[in-house]
């Protein structure tokens, strides 16, 4: 048994009848990293998550879960791993303090302990003016929020979140990346499943794309951006002088793609981060620079491109 | 195929005994591997489902119903008591079984409520955690199901005993108060039996209504299949009995044995009617005069005075398999819903 993953699966599969769900899935996961979990709707993600904390079973192949096996050893792992559902729900006649008791007594918390962590956990996610409040009471984002503290109660070394960010708004979203951030600080390593696509990428180290129960894609946004746009920088340029000369220079840079202009306005689409050759060319070709700036690919580009062309493939 | 397909999807690898048809399975992942305690976080569950019961208000109702049938019968019942005579030396049994127009007797209320409680404690035990989307939360912690459904069903069969045993010290209370003097030590043990096959009975239904809290995701639904079940028994199960003894052994030449042979089918009928064993059981303790449920023939009466009280031992011996009975019933239901929950998929 190797402990060199924190999460490490190899073809596991998962069936429902004739229907394949999550099929050969390879994946492995470091210590620390924040990994996301992408694709449309029936992807097979939650599947593949409640697989993980051995909340299904699966039809075949091999799961470690911190050297753990979660269809054999389920309470070592649920120890040890925080899981927030989609659709996470209270029992709404009790007081915020009072779920989460519960759960600290189910993971076997000892009691002064127990009210210490969640006192901290509340203040920490901002309900302790609501700690006594009965949870049916609550708005959305304060269960969410509850659901985070509830995830970290029992000191976690893993979490895993399915759709942690649906339904809140902006400003509670940010909030909630922030406090991702400072989980992987900790050490913690997190995954998540999202369709909000620039929140991924703001947060994850890795993503993984799913697509009718298999990883198409996997890998940090910018080797899937070399892959998938085949670059994806948009350098933004502007340049006084001829447009006619310094589009030319531009055009002839090596791994540009594109260049498009608008009074003295330059986008060039390019493979890398070529802002420093742009400003050398656009200044050798007479131009007085402005201004320069660069788009890194973004997700939802990738995620555009990747569908279009396999619909495309299908078409 | 629907999103919202239910419970009972999972593979075939799943079912002990079976065999999985898939060949490249790695790990069956059979519940016979497991590691850890299957009751860790047992009584986690037991105390916070019981503190829910009993603050509930639901349970509150049914408290101050069950509290006010217990003072009105066994009050009309001691009316009754002070203007016979004294003489009888079961008086305090006769506190549960005595009836006054137009009340009927306390124990005759109690197969009624009885079965009301146990219904109302569990019809929302399961669904109501799918339908609170906490199932998938509180599985996530180190416990297995095995934890969740034992606990939430004795924190129901718990609660169940409480208010029985309160409600049978009221009666005890309120006989020594009225009466004005201490049920001697048999009665004691008799009562206490009582009371014993009182939380069985209602242990059966418990284990019922838990039952199709699983099968039904409605809670509403498992309620309503909970009381036909209940209806069936009280109202039907008699007349099917006899009907199928009917049919089984006809009467065709009207031979005494005929007879005979029918009777004690129908009768062996009813008694797959939990009803049927808790009257039964209630007869044989609170009248000790019964000697017999069957068909007495001429040959056992000799030598027993007809109307002399049982001996205590012997009316226990009489009503131990109706005991037994209620007890096996709570079991495999519990059993059944057991292997029901194992199976299903805590998705909502
Ligand atoms: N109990 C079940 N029985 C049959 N099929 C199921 C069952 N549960 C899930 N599925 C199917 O498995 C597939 C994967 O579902 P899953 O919930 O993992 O998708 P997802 O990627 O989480 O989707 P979403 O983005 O909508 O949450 C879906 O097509 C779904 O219909
Ligand atoms: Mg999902």
């Amino acid at each position: 048994m190797d402990n060199k993953w924190v999460i490490e699966t190899q073809d596991l599969t998962k069936r429902y009848g004739n229907f394949t769900a999550v099929d050969s899935l390879n994946l492995t996961l470091n210590k620390g990293e924040v990994f996301g979990l992408l694709g449309p709707n029936g992807a097979g993600k939650t599947t593949t998550i409640l697989m993980l904390l051995g909340l299904t079973e699966r039809t075949s192949g091999r799961v470690q879960v911190l050297g753990f096996d979660p269809a054999r050893q389920p309470l070592q792992v649920k120890a040890r791993v925080g899981y927030l559902p989609d659709q996470i729900g209270f029992y709404d006649d009790l007081t915020a303090r009072e779920n989460l008791s519960y759960i600290a007594k189910l993971n076997g918390i000892p009691r002064v302990e127990a009210r210490q962590r969640i006192d901290s956990l509340l203040a920490r996610v901002g309900l302790s003016d609501v700690v006594n409040k009965v949870v049916g009471a609550f708005s959305r984002g304060m269960r969410q929020r509850l659901g985070v503290a509830e995830v970290l109660l029992k000191e976690p070394q893993v979490i895993i979140m399915d759709e942690p960010t649906l339904g809140l708004d902006p400003e509670a979203a940010r909030q909630f990346l922030a406090m991702i951030r400072e989980m992987k600080h900790e050490g913690i390593t997190i995954m998540l499943s999202s369709h909000l696509l620039h929140q991924v990428q703001a947060v994850c180290d890795r993503v993984g794309l799913f697509q009718k129960g298999r990883m198409v894609l996997e890998g940090p946004v910018s080797e899937l951006a070399q892959k998938v746009l085949g670059g994806g920088y948009q350098l933004h340029l502007e340049v006084n002088g001829q447009p006619a000369p310094i589009e030319r220079a531009l055009l002839n840079l090596t791994d540009v793609t594109d260049v498009t202009h608008a009074g003295n306005r330059f986008t060039v689409k390019a493979r890398r981060d070529l802002r420093a050759d742009a400003a050398r060319a656009a200044i050798q070709a007479g131009g007085n620079l402005l201004a320069l700036d660069v788009d890194a690919p973004s997700l939802d580009e990738i995620y555009t491109q990747y569908f279009q062309e396999v619909e495309h493939v299908h078409a | 195929m629907s999103m919202l397909k239910p419970a009972l999807s999972l593979p075939s690898d799943q079912i002990p005994g079976k065999q999985s048809d898939q060949p490249q399975v790695t790990q069956p992942a059979t519940r016979r591997g497991r590691e850890g305690s299957p009751w860790t976080g047992l009584w986690a569950v037991v105390t916070k489902d019981m503190a829910d019961h009993l603050t509930s208000t639901r349970m509150r109702i049914l408290e101050i119903l069950i509290v006010l049938t217990a003072a009105g019968t066994v009050y009309a019942a001691m009316q009754t008591l002070r203007t016979t005579v004294s003489e009888d030396p079961f008086l305090f049994l006769k506190l549960f079984t005595t009836a006054r127009d137009p009340l009927p007797a306390f124990v005759s209320f109690l197969s009624f409520l009885v079965p009301l409680i146990a219904i109302a404690l569990t019809f929302d035990a399961v669904n109501g955690e799918f339908n609170q989307r906490t199932l998938s939360r509180v599985l996530a912690q180190p416990i297995y199901r095995d934890a969740l459904l034992m606990g939430k069903f004795l924190a129901s069969f718990f609660t169940l005993t409480l208010v029985l045993t309160a409600i049978w010290l009221l009666i005890i209370g309120l006989g020594i108060l009225g009466l004005g003097l201490p049920p001697n030590g048999e009665e004691v043990v008799r009562a206490f039996t009582f009371l014993i096959a009182t939380i069985f009975y209602g242990g059966i239904w418990l284990a019922l209504a838990l039952v199709f809290s699983t099968v039904f995701r409605q809670p509403a639904t498992a309620a309503l299949a909970s009381i036909a079940v209940w209806l069936f028994f009280i109202i039907f199960w008699g007349i099917v009995a006899d009907v199928v003894a009917q049919v089984i052994r006809p009467i065709t030449i009207g031979m005494p044995q005929e007879l005979l042979a029918q009777a004690e089918l129908a009768q062996t009928l009813a008694r797959f009617s939990p009803n049927t064993l808790y009257v039964e059981a209630m007869m044989g303790l609170l009248h000790p005069a019964v000697r017999s449920f069957g068909f007495v023939l001429p040959s056992e009466l000799q030598g027993a005075m007809l109307g002399a009280p049982l001996p205590l031992d012997q009316s226990l011996l009489l009503i131990w398999p109706q005991i037994t009975g209620l007890i096996a019933g709570t079991l495999l239901l519990f059993a059944l819903c057991y292997t029901l929950f194992q199976r299903q998929e805590i998705r909502a």
